[in-house]
């Protein structure tokens, strides 16, 4: 099990590791930073004097090295647009973001994974097409679809709910159900076709044939199985947390990480993008980290598989 | 043929499948007396596996079972599943093809055992992990309590088998069905498994369905033998009877296409053709196309299985008895 965790950790490492390195050449492959950030007919004093104070003259090797040392010690650069640290920057934004995503996520998980479990044990019945219905719908409308269109019936025909801005939690309802309503049509399709799967295994049928009460076979032999498949995909939904609610604080103007990644991006406000891609790899790695973990307690065939370095 | 005339323990009578609209089962008709050893026999696919699934309401809901299972009397088809769970694993026990994919991979082996043992002799705690090792050490799992927190994964094949059997014991059942226990298995594991079964039967006295698609495994461990064929049974006799001197062609095809056990090795004379699917029967009697003894008759009526002598059955127009009779009769 501790070779199986350093593995794990290791693996995490590199991944964030790769991450910063990917940022890096992306963002100077795209263009000069310094005729990006001053405009173009800024006088050429100015723009050499920003090129020295951003070290933008070193060797691009150097400036690598230089700013993954700083990434290691935490030193995440300041705004080129108003020079206030990167990370504060970001990290204003991130509680207005779980604002959003967190209650997103129990949507998720309260109402996608009952109805897919529903589903599956019911299946062909009424409830069971409308959950696939549901479940493609949810699916194949895009976000930015699916909260326009709640913003037309909520706010716009029954003026229930407003349409934008953050004032409130009332602010908070529309973009809430649209990440979460499209987040639960998947795990409920995911869910089920997990039950499915279990269901007709042999296994199933041996508990039956055992004397196991139907109840008592799905809740203590086939949830166990069925939720290391399910897992993968919760641990996805877990790792977008930060980085999962772009478009739809876009549609709302919703002022959270994705709105400050657009402004940033179109501003080539390089640090704060690097934080921001940052703050999102080390998310995913370890929501990803986290789900290894779990199919470790879920499946003991990989736990003993992992010593074999699996 | 019972030996004695007391009633039997299971009664199957007229026992039809249908999935989808598609007969897979014929109306089976089958008696099995208590502790007695009867061997179900037929190639893949001959409705086997589905009489005795159907039997314990095993199969999934699309299927549509008909006809008449009775357990000491009480009907077993279409009660509430309250009801069959208290037949299941305690009455009636079974055990399947494959044990590694029949064990559930993610909870360890004593406490599938140990379920068994909670619902059916109501034992709690420490009882059921005393008990669970008693029924490991009984079908011969070496280390048998370490065993116990094993998952199926760590254990063979053939001893996966071995805890399917004891998970089968817990409940003491009067009969234990075993559909192809072996045919996952190696030559000397099999051998193993059917000693071990032969062993249990003897200690405990339940009677033992054995289903298997190979004569073989059958003739050693049974008293009575039931062929069947695309959903039917086409012969039902004493299983020294059926083995020596079979009245059905396809049974006689089946033994032909068995390696002797002793004596100059010969080729094998597997059947010619295979098992007709359920939907795709030909009129008449369905072994027809494959029979090496089909006269025009057989493709215009489908033989009922009648007695050719006492307790002895065949579905065949031509069968008449033991071969040795049969032959006079077509010399004539
Ligand atoms: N769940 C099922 N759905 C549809 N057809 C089935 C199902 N189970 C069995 N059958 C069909 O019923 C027939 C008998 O199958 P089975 O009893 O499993 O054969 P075997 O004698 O090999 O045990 C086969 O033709 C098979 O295709
Ligand atoms: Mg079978």
């Amino acid at each position: 099990m501790l070779r199986f965790l350093l593995l794990r950790s290791g693996r995490a490492l590199l991944t964030v590791a790769l991450v910063v390195t990917f940022a890096f050449v992306v963002l100077r492959l795209s263009g000069d930073p310094a005729l990006l950030i001053m405009s173009v007919d800024a006088p050429p004093e100015a723009i050499a004097a920003f090129r020295r104070a951003w070290g933008l003259d070193d060797p691009i090797w150097q400036q690598y090295l230089r700013y993954f040392g700083a990434i290691a010690q935490g030193e995440l650069g300041q705004s080129m647009r108003d020079g206030r640290p990167a990370i504060e920057l970001v990290a204003e934004r991130i509680p207005a973001t779980l604002a959003l995503t967190l209650p997103a996520l129990l949507i998720k998980l309260g109402l996608g994974i009952p109805a897919g479990i529903y589903a599956a044990l019911h299946r062909d019945s009424a409830v069971d097409r409308l959950v696939m219905v549901a479940a493609v719908a949810g699916f194949t409308v895009p976000s930015f679809v699916l909260g326009l269109v709640l913003v037309l019936v909520f706010s716009v025909q029954l003026g229930w709910l407003p349409s934008g801005g953050q004032d409130g939690w009332l602010h908070a309802v529309l973009p809430t159900m649209t990440l979460g309503i499209g987040g639960a049509a998947v795990l409920a399709r995911f869910t089920r076709s997990a039950m499915l799967e279990v269901l007709g295994q042999p296994y199933m049928r041996t508990a039956s044939a055992k004397g196991l009460p139907w109840r008592r076979a799905v809740l203590s032999h086939a949830l166990p199985n069925a939720a290391i498949p399910t897992v993968t995909i919760v641990g996805f939904m877990v790792g977008s947390l930060i980085a999962g609610a772009v478009v739809v604080e876009s549609v709302f103007s919703w002022p959270g990480v994705g709105r400050l990644l657009v402004v940033a991006v179109s501003n080539r406000d390089l640090a704060v993008v690097q934080c921001i891609l940052l703050l999102v790899a080390v998310t995913m790695v370890t929501a990803n980290f986290v789900v290894d973990l779990m199919y470790g307690l879920l499946d003991p065939r990989l736990r003993s598989g992992a010593k074999g370095g699996h | 043929m019972h030996r004695n005339q007391e009633a039997p323990l299971v009664e199957i009578r007229g026992l039809t499948v249908d999935f989808d609209g598609v007969r897979a089962l014929h109306g089976i008709d089958l008696a099995i007396a208590r502790g007695e050893a009867v061997g179900i026999v037929g190639e893949s696919g001959c409705g086997k596996s589905v009489t005795w699934l159907a039997a314990l309401g095993l199969l999934p809901a699309r299927a549509r079972v008909s006809g008449s299972v009775r357990l000491q009397g009480r009907e077993l088809l279409g009660v509430p599943p309250a009801v069959l769970d208290e037949v299941r694993g305690r009455r009636i026990a079974m055990i399947f093809q494959d044990p590694a994919s029949a064990l559930n991979p993610v909870i360890r082996l004593g406490r599938q055992v140990g379920e068994a043992l909670a619902l059916h002799r109501g034992l709690g705690g420490a009882a059921i992990r005393a008990e669970a090792r008693r029924l490991f050490e009984l079908v011969g799992i070496p280390d048998a309590s370490r065993r116990l927190d094993a998952y199926p994964h760590e254990l063979s094949g053939g001893q996966n088998q071995r805890v399917m059997i004891a998970m089968a014991l817990a409940g003491n059942p009067d009969l234990l069905v075993a559909d192809e226990p072996t045919t996952a298995l190696d030559a000397t594991i099999q051998a193993q498994i059917l000693d071990l079964l032969t062993l249990v039967r003897r200690e405990t006295g339940m009677a033992l369905v054995l289903i298997s698609h190979d004569l073989g495994v059958i003739a050693e461990t049974s008293d009575r033998v039931c062929v069947m064929y695309a959903g039917r049974m086409v012969e039902a006799g004493p299983a020294e009877a059926v083995f020596d001197e079979p009245l059905h062609p396809y049974a006689q095809g089946l033994l032909a296409a068995l390696p002797p056990l002793d004596g100059p090795r010969r080729r094998l004379d597997p059947i010619p053709g295979t098992v007709p699917p359920p939907g795709n029967l030909p009129p008449g009697c369905s072994f027809a196309p494959r029979c090496p003894r089909r006269v025009p008759a057989c493709d215009h009526v489908v033989p009922a299985l009648s007695e050719k002598v006492p307790g002895w059955a065949a579905a065949c127009i031509r069968a008449h008895g033991p071969a040795m009779a049969d032959r006079r009769a077509v010399g004539a």
